[in-house]
């Protein structure tokens, strides 16, 4: 028994299923009693961890399985996403500096938003390395409105 | 990615027919907004009315067809969700991109 809501999904880590996990566990933490205001920011933070999986630990090696648990608690969740690709470049969170956008409409980023939104949405985030398995652990505060 | 198109006067509205853009179809939507822009009007506004998520992929290639209108035409976008609105505020892309809060906004506006 785990402590609070417990919501496990596991999937192909392919961008379809990707796109149906992520659909599936935003629509059953807000069943579950997230509050509508923080489920925008769950989602893409969800998204955006989940999308680099698929994108990036397990680039250049045979696609295994993402594995979400959440755990939803009165004041707060806890997303923990695992996955058996490569490590986070240098075993860390990266910083999540937002790309530049540039002068010119030609010289505007098209990518390196993900971790940026993820540092910026979410209350903590904690990653392990360990027995060949990537954990990423996400957290969201919502202290009760005065 | 369905994307239907018409036109009117100088502007072409392009509407998004699903209710995501995100890493899944971000590389088919960027094609296909290519084919569907293709020699149209100097002005392109994207109907967003009907999509209600969005990820940094699907953003980056709302930015990639922007970009590849080229200088002579610009991209606007219409009906952003509030959910949408959020990723392009967040990113900044806000401040690149005319947002309009529905359709009817969009078009009105042609006249400025």
């Amino acid at each position: 028994m785990c402590d609070g809501k417990c919501l496990d999904l596991i999937f192909a880590a392919t961008e379809s299923e990707a796109s149906a996990g992520i659909a599936q566990l935003s629509k059953c933490l807000e069943t579950q009693g997230l509050p509508p205001h923080k489920a925008s920011d769950v989602k893409i933070a969800l998204a955006e961890a989940i999308n680099n999986v698929v994108e990036h630990a397990y680039a250049d090696v045979t696609p295994a399985k993402v594995q979400v648990r959440c755990r939803l608690h009165k004041n707060w969740l806890e997303i923990l996403i695992a996955d058996t690709g490569n490590p986070l470049p240098g075993f860390r969170v990266p910083d999540g500096v937002p790309a530049p956008l540039g002068s010119t409409i030609q010289g505007l980023p098209e990518g390196g938003f993900g971790w940026f939104l993820i540092h910026e949405l979410t209350s903590d985030i904690r990653y392990e390395h360990s027995e060949g398995c990537n954990r990423l652990s996400l957290r969201f505060d919502f202290p009760e409105s005065p | 990615m369905a994307l239907t198109s018409t036109t009117t006067d100088a502007t072409q509205i392009i509407k998004v027919q699903a209710d995501r853009i995100d890493a899944s179809m971000a590389i088919q939507f960027k094609e296909d907004m290519r084919n569907e822009a293709e020699g149209g009007a100097t002005r392109v506004v994207l109907d967003l009315t009907s999509v209600e998520f969005i990820d940094s992929s699907g953003l980056g290639a709302i930015v990639a067809s922007m970009k590849q209108l080229g200088n002579d035409r610009r991209l606007d976008l219409a009906g952003l969700h509030p959910f949408v609105e959020k990723v392009f505020r967040l990113t900044r892309m806000d401040t690149v991109f005319k947002l309009y809060p529905t359709l009817d906004d969009a078009l009105s506006a042609t006249a400025d």
